[in-house]
């Protein structure tokens, strides 16, 4: 069971979320001329490593909020949560 | 080598069975190969068996971190089956079906293949309607496929929950009759002895640290054990496919993801098909000891720790008991994790790359054991011939370029939803 202190409300258990992926992918500038990779690499691909990893959690059965998580994918340590609209340092 | 049959087992029963031949060697590795397999799973093995069976390549070293077998061809639920409709998923799976029925008399070994029939259960009308689309693709690819009504269910399977009130009421299922397991340490080791006797190395831990291109062309790889030259490496690691991609400055469609599985102590036969759960993500069968044996959804985050979080488990068995209320009493006897290497289509990749010599071999996700003869096979003839089969394919990476992806279940990019 994972552990996840949600910059809203504190810390809480995992069956209160859910998951939404790499955090660290941003999606292409709007009105901006994107070429066919930077779109596959948006929406298909992934580093997914073992180690440190930047992901969105949604705190669906509390305050609802997006946030971002950074979680170690083989031990599953969480450093460090953000706001979502605050930057990855 | 050895020769496996009653006589030898009889000839070895007067010695004690204490002169066995060693099933493989354990050998160092050489300096170079023709071809050299990273990753000793079943389609690691299966690679290099056809290779040497297929196209005479025998100058073959398979390297494993680990041990062989410890892998996900250790760790899957032994479920064999070709019930897709999309063609490329379909007459894939299939040509796989062909190679399992002959894989104990072609392996000489028994990895005790047991057709006995897979059952997806349907819930409501309109996924019997769509169970009624998917059996009529698979039948006009050749594959048996027989809908069932709620009666029809209740005969062979009355132990599920047929009681009226329930939330998830059963309507009916499509079986593909010749679906089934087979014991999967067994195809591991029957792959590895047959390799091994036809002259691959199987050089186990052993990790790759890195790799050595120039001019655009794979030359080898370095690893814990040294530097191994090869013009041909072929990649079948399954849920580290990321870890060497990042070596080689690869990004690829992959995420890796940890499935459970499950099994519970041993009880008398009591199910002798493979049933899945229509309303969720759930299946089981009975092993021959009589474990039952199950397994369900990812744990729904990247993870690399090949051991699962209890929400999930508690998630996926709550599935169970809905499906069969029986489940309740019965004692969890071992749960186990495995990485997965989940694509985002659903669909593996079976492709060269855009460095020359180097084949990659990922993208399994749920289904990865089932694939191994039909995986080892295409995947050995795209290395040694340096292009795709048609049974490939449609399993090349630049699906996702173009957009023609194999969503078999309309998932999506979004691998942890199930």
């Amino acid at each position: 069971m994972l552990h996840i202190k949600c910059p809203h409300c504190g810390m809480r258990s995992q069956n209160e979320f859910s998951y939404g992926g790499d955090a660290s992918v941003k999606r292409p500038e709007l009105g901006k001329e994107t070429s066919d990779e930077e779109w596959n690499n948006f929406v298909y691909n992934r580093k997914s490593l073992r180690g440190k990893h930047w992901e969105l959690w949604q705190h669906l059965s509390g305050c609802r909020q997006w946030i971002k998580v950074e979680r170690d994918t083989a031990t599953h340590e969480i450093f460090n949560t953000l706001k979502a609209n605050e930057e990855i340092s | 080598m050895q020769k496996y049959s009653i006589f030898s087992l009889v000839k070895n029963a007067f010695s004690n069975h204490e002169n066995w031949d060693l099933a493989w060697k354990d050998p160092t590795p050489k300096s170079e190969y023709d071809v050299v397999i990273i990753g000793g799973g079943g389609h690691g093995l299966a690679t290099a068996y056809y290779l040497a069976k297929e196209h005479n390549i025998t100058n073959v070293a398979i390297i494993e971190k680990g041990w062989i077998g410890g892998g996900n061809v250790g760790r899957n639920t032994t479920i064999i089956r070709s019930n897709y409709m999309y063609d490329d998923n379909a007459l894939f799976s299939e040509f796989g079906m062909d190679l399992w029925r002959k894989m104990s008399q072609d392996l000489n070994y028994n990895v005790m293949f047991s057709p006995r029939g897979i059952i997806n259960l349907a819930h409501s009308d309109a996924q019997m309607n769509v169970y009624a689309r998917r059996g009529n693709s698979m039948r006009l690819n050749g594959i048996d496929a027989e809908l069932l009504n709620r009666e029809q269910v209740k005969e062979i399977i009355p132990m599920a929950d047929f009681s009226e009130n329930v939330r998830f009421p059963i309507f009916g299922g499509l079986m593909q009759p010749s679906a089934g397991t087979a014991r999967h340490d067994a195809v591991a080791w029957g792959y590895a002895r047959q390799a091994d006797s036809m002259g691959v190395d199987i050089i186990q831990n052993c990790e790759v640290i890195g790799f050595d291109i120039s001019g655009g062309k794979i030359q080898g790889v370095r690893t814990s054990r040294g530097n191994i030259k090869a013009k041909k490496i072929g990649l079948c690691v399954a849920g580290s496919t990321n870890i060497l991609a990042e070596k080689l400055n690869m990004t690829l469609p992959i995420e890796t993801h940890l499935l459970q599985a499950c099994v519970s102590e041993p009880v008398k036969p009591v199910l002798d098909k493979v049933v899945t759960f229509g309303a969720g993500h759930f299946y089981i069968s009975q092993s021959d000891k009589g474990e039952m044996v199950m397994g369900g959804d990812l744990d729904g985050y990247n993870s690399y720790a090949q051991r699962g979080n209890l929400p999930t488990l508690q998630h996926v068995l709550t599935e169970g008991i809905a499906m069969m209320p029986f489940l309740s009493k019965l004692k969890m006897l071992r749960t186990w994790g495995g990485i997965m290497d989940m694509s985002m289509d659903g669909s593996p990749i079976i492709d060269k790359t855009h460095i020359e010599g180097l084949y990659l071999n990922c993208g399994w996700c749920y289904g990865g054991f089932k694939a191994t003869p039909a995986s080892g096979w295409t995947f050995a003839h795209t290395i040694a011939q340096d292009r795709v089969h048609e049974l490939n394919a449609g399993y090349n990476l630049n699906r996702f370029n173009t957009g023609h992806l194999l969503d078999e279940k309309g998932l999506g990019t979004k691998t942890w939803i199930s």
